[in-house]
């Protein structure tokens, strides 16, 4: 019994088991695991009382990858120690399927990136017939491309178009579908799995690869067919409109499948290793990771949670607002088999809101996310009414009702006359500050902002907002609520538009107040997206509603007084809202709306003429990205928000930015410090003091430091 | 340095470039042949006296594969004469009279032919591969998008309408249908004919002339859906930002015609005008290539031009004739607005819209068109000029020489 690897031999066919360390995590690849699988699985090739392998895994899924954290380390050492690394996978896995005995992979679970490669290089792969079971390469994912010859054996087997897509868009399937592309032979129910694995390993009389059969074809044609002429170009082109150019490794993936392809498998897997390394030395690669892998699922799990309070679970919440954001917050509840008091003016509101949850959970229905049961127990969990009186037992309520002050102090006042004394208040405002709204709690330590996305359904986002007396206890029982209802919490301090909607805010002034300066509006739009944000300026002001826009102008004006600093943009949405253009509400704004398509609106051009000379793409990109980075480190400064991380998630979750880079903090630490500082100066001087680096930028750039240590 | 003077200029009639298509049935090195055989009858040219060939081929593989020695073989030129194939993409014809002039103008040959060979029916466009097509990192870096992408791409950055390359297109027809009546390319287009001596073609195949504005009106744009697709939309939204949404108004009707056909022109040095008693129609002033972005792909005939033109010591104002490669309406369409001349000094007698695009062969073509026409309107100065995959264009200038005025 070793660490990481159980092996045993009955009867001539060793069976090795992987259970890797440590227990309760999923198995992976790492130095450990990779070296310990090596040390086993090689003396058996040459054991005259083998005749067979079969490779397994005890815990419920196969093998999910390749440890990251290994990888994150790795970058430490000079490239070519990390090639070498690479390669000894891939030669071991030559190796493998060369080793002349049938090897067999018995897939009981999740066979996904290491773990999948490891099996394509078995002659054999069965798998369990479990509805949970995903494989695939999702390696690009996470910014990675296969680099255990997943690259070289995936074409060879099924074909590069079908290979190509999968790998390219890091997509994981069922293992039917696999069975049905020709990525795994046979699929046998669970209890018989290990029988028909040991079974195929001794029928197997031919225990060979079909790449290392002479005369080895690709199926469906090689890369320089007409077929592969047109996979190609199509695929390249579409992964530039998937990508928008921004992400590297589908391009390198592909360009491994490429190259590789048209040579034999042992010089496709030198290509591979060499894109897998120049990948995992990519910057962005390393921001990608460590926000989408490991950012999100600390932030899921709540790492930063205070420890000291006991876990709260949550039975019965109340929501106030059967609205927009109202009835999509009482769906995440209900689904997560939280009761929820849904409460309007009148009960027709609130039954209307019901209604439209019905809508949502008929609609995951239909598209086999969710079982019929389950919607149905779900919407049962759904209690409308018109009356406070009945939430009296919620633990929790939320209000949702219109971001007007007086409206949420007198709902406030009357969630609290019904509800327990320690019962929590959140609201769900995005603009007004919490601790404003809390005076009107008679137990402002109990009050605390839940900041939810639309449409809540889709956004993953809450946004945690502390008031300057919000407890520790109430944080950490509104932590659980979130975790509880399936989404993911980041945790920021009060202030104007709080974290995510005063930085996004930036984005979207920023490329609006260039009109004024006479940039093509094209350009700005599309150097929007270019630049990683998913969607233009324009476009997003016409989204939000540039009349919304102006109110919210208007009250920031009023509330600051001669602090208020005027925007380019403040002159383009006045023109705007006069012309009554207000955005897709009206199907008039910024462009105009007609049969479902988008044309900009062709007077915005006589109203502010282009220049003659155009700003250069990088530089509007440049702009886009840095006046959102100086914005986050204005936030974090004052302390609104107070780690990288938070702002990474929230940034990547609450409003799209660059997941590529890994999100805004990463952002500022892939230009860095002393770079950014001096092109926020030069911007400043340029465009205005909205750009003025903040100390903690000057300090950072003085001492050499950034945001992640 | 030594005058270049072009002593003729032939070419066969262009079939339509598919297996149907009335050449399809001829091999290449037979087509490519065919006009070195007709440049050797005409002056006549003892064997073994020119010394260079130089053919443009774009897909030279399969039986175009170095097609230049073995047309010169068939042609019976004689085995003392050597040959080279070259690729410059749609401007190889008219390349390879820039590098025999070349040659010639700097002393290393007397005698030489340019020309090319594409037969489009036989061995169709991209059957030698394209990396910047395929290559994902070469599509990435050059943000590569088809040529008719790239045409559609020109109309929509400057402004044109449909209407306005489908109206080109229709004038383009009306202008070679009138040319062919008028017998304007009597004197270039030899007929092919078997071994028996039977005409297999002698008129270019792929003309409509009934084409009009209405018809062309319904013919569907031939890029939109796969750009739309695929993502080129999207690639030249990389390279081109200020473009709100890419027009697609480039269909068969508009652009260049896949053809099959051949040409050669014989360039002679004064010494083997002198010896071989050749008289000389025009003389090459000057030529140039030259590259631009590669995502736009078409634009640089017109600098190209410029450039020919300044080193022949000339002005575009002098130019009395030019003929500019209709790969695409947008294409020539560009190039008037660019180099600011009418359309009535331009492609007079139509082009590739209605005629076909030979690939390797066109620009040898166009020149033998010039030429003509320059002697047929008594003028002076003429320029031929295409554009060129990867952003490239070439162009040479030529000066018309003796004759009767």
């Amino acid at each position: 019994m070793g660490t990481h690897l159980d092996a045993r031999i009955e009867d001539g066919i060793a069976i090795l088991s992987f259970a890797t360390q440590p227990a309760h995590q999923p198995n992976t690849f790492n130095d450990a695991t990779i070296g310990e699988f090596e040390e086993t699985i090689r003396p058996l090739f040459a054991d005259p009382d083998v005749r067979g392998i079969v490779i397994t895994s005890s815990k419920p899924d196969f093998i999910v990858g390749a440890d990251l954290q290994m990888l994150a380390g790795a970058r430490a050492l000079p490239r070519a120690t990390f090639f070498e690394r690479v390669r000894r996978m891939q030669l071991l896995l030559r190796d493998l399927e060369r080793c002349g005995k049938p090897v067999v992979a018995a897939i009981n679970g999740t066979a996904v990136g290491g773990g999948f490669e490891l099996a394509l290089a078995c002659h054999v792969r069965v798998a369990a017939d479990l509805p949970a079971i995903r494989v695939g390469l999702p390696e690009v994912k996470l910014g990675l491309l296969p680099g255990a010859g997943g690259t070289q054996r995936m074409p060879r087997l099924i074909g590069i178009r079908e290979a190509l897509g999968l790998i390219t868009q890091g997509k994981t399937i069922p293992v039917g579908k696999a069975a049905a592309l020709g990525l795994i032979h046979e699929v046998v129910p669970a209890d018989q799995l290990l029988a028909r694995a040991v079974a195929r390993a001794r029928e197997l009389e031919q225990a060979v690869q079909p790449w290392d059969v002479k005369g080895f074809r690709v199926p469906g044609g090689e890369v320089h067919s007409p077929g592969g002429f047109e996979t190609f170009t199509g695929g390249n082109a579409m992964i530039t409109k998937e990508t928008w150019g921004n992400y590297p490794a589908p391009r390198l993936a592909a360009d491994a499948v490429y190259h590789g392809l048209q040579l034999p498998i042992d010089q496709g897997l030198k290509i591979e290793a060499r894109n897998f390394v120049e990948l995992a030395y990519d910057p962005k690669t390393a921001g990608m990771i460590r926000t989408l892998f490991f950012g999100m699922s600390e932030a899921k799990r709540l790492k930063t949670r205070p420890k000291s309070v006991p876990i709260k679970s949550y039975s019965s919440i109340g929501v106030i607002g059967a609205g927009l954001m109202g009835h999509g917050i009482a769906h995440a509840a209900a689904i997560n088999g939280v009761e929820v008091v849904l409460l309007d003016v009148d009960a027709k509101a609130a039954e209307t809101g019901k209604e439209r949850i019905g809508a949502i959970l008929t609609e995951a229905v239909r598209k086999g996310r969710l079982s019929e049961s389950d919607a149905k127990a779900a919407l049962a969990r759904v209690h409308p009414t018109a009356e406070y009186e009945r939430l009296t037992g919620c633990q929790l309520v939320i209000e949702a009702v219109f971001e007007k002050r007086e409206l949420k102090n007198s709902v406030i006042e009357r969630v609290e006359a019904a509800i327990a004394p320690d019962a929590i208040v959140g609201s769900n405002t995005s603009t007004l500050p919490i601790s404003g709204l809390a005076r009107a709690s008679k137990r402002p330590d109990r009050f605390i902002g839940l900041h939810f996305f639309s449409p809540v359904q889709k956004m993953p986002l809450v946004e945690v907002i502390l008031g300057e007396q919000t407890s520790e206890a109430t944080l950490a029982e509104a932590l659980d609520l979130v975790k509880a209802i399936g989404k993911t919490p980041i945790v920021v301090r009060d202030g104007r538009g709080f974290f995510t909607s005063r930085v996004f805010g930036t984005y979207v002034t920023e490329g609006v107040g260039m009109l004024a300066e006479g940039v093509r509006p094209a350009l700005i739009d599309n150097a929007g997206r270019l630049a990683g944000m998913p969607m233009g300026a324009l476009t997003v002001a016409d989204m939000v509603n540039i009349d919304l826009s102006h109110k919210i102008r208007q009250q920031t004006k009023a509330d600051l007084g001669d602090a208020y600093q005027p925007q380019p943009a403040d002159g383009v949405i006045d023109f705007m809202v006069e012309r009554g253009r207000y955005g897709q509400k009206t199907n008039a704004g910024f462009f105009d709306y007609q049969d479902g398509g988008k044309r900009l609106w062709p007077e915005l051009t006589t109203h502010f003429p282009p220049a003659e000379r155009q700003p250069e793409l990088e530089a509007i990109e440049r702009r886009l990205l840095h006046i959102q980075a100086i914005e986050t480190l204005r936030c974090m400064e004052e302390g609104v928000v107070q780690r990288p991380q938070d702002a990474d998630v929230g940034s990547i979750l609450g409003w799209g930015f660059c997941p590529f880079y890994g999100g805004i903090a990463s952002y500022i630490d892939y230009v860095g410090a002393a770079r950014l500082l001096a092109e926020c100066e030069a911007l400043a001087r340029e465009h205005g003091p909205r750009f003025a680096p903040p100390e903690l930028l000057k300090s950072m750039a003085a001492e050499g430091r950034a945001l992640y240590q | 340095m030594n005058d270049a003077f072009l002593i003729d200029a032939v070419r066969t009639p262009r079939g339509r470039g598919k297996p149907d298509g009335s050449l399809a049935e001829v091999s290449p090195v037979e087509l490519a042949a065919t006009p070195i055989r007709a440049l050797i009858d005409r002056h006549r040219l003892p064997a073994d006296t020119v010394d260079d060939v130089v053919l443009g081929c774009v897909e030279p593989l399969k039986d175009q594969s170095g097609v230049g020695r073995w047309a010169v073989l068939a042609s019976g030129l004689g085995e003392r004469v050597p040959a080279t194939v070259i690729n410059r993409y749609c401007g190889s014809g008219l390349e390879s009279v820039n590098l025999v002039a070349a040659k010639v103008m700097a002393g290393q040959i007397e005698l030489g032919v340019g020309g090319g060979v594409e037969m489009m029916s036989r061995v169709p466009m991209g059957s030698s591969g394209f990396a910047p097509a395929t290559d994902p990192r070469l599509a990435a870096a050059f943000h590569f998008v088809p040529q008719g992408v790239s045409a559609d791409l020109i109309a929509t950055k400057y402004g044109m309408s449909r209407e306005s390359l489908d109206g080109y297109a229709v004038e383009s027809q009306r202008r070679a249908k009138a040319a062919w009546d008028e017998c304007r390319f009597t004197r270039s287009v030899v007929p092919v004919r078997d071994r028996n001596g039977v005409t297999i073609l002698d008129r270019d195949e792929h003309l409509r002339p009934d084409s009009t504005i209405e018809s062309l009106g319904k013919l569907e744009p031939s890029f939109a859906k796969v750009a739309a697709m695929a993502g080129f939309d999207r690639v030249v939204l990389q390279r081109y930002p200020e473009i709100e949404r890419l027009e697609h108004f480039h269909h068969a009707g508009n652009s260049s015609g896949i053809v099959d056909g051949a040409a050669a022109v014989l360039v002679a040095g004064a010494g083997a005008v002198d010896r071989l008693g050749l008289a000389p129609r025009a003389r090459i002033r000057g030529f140039a290539a030259t590259g631009q972005d590669p995502t736009i792909m078409l634009t640089a005939p017109a600098e190209a031009s410029r450039m020919a033109l300044e080193r022949a010591g000339l002005s575009v104002g002098e130019v009395d004739l030019w003929e500019i490669n209709e790969a695409f309406a947008s294409v020539v369409l560009y190039f008037l607005q660019e180099i600011g001349v009418a359309h009535d000094r331009v492609n007079v007698n139509g082009g590739a819209i209605a005629m076909g695009h030979p690939l390797g062969a066109t620009g040898a073509m166009i020149l033998g068109t010039l030429l003509d026409e320059l002697e047929r309107r008594r003028q002076r100065i003429g320029v031929a000029t295409l554009c060129v995959a990867g952003g490239m264009a070439v162009a040479t200038v030529i000066e018309r020489v003796g004759g009767a005025d």
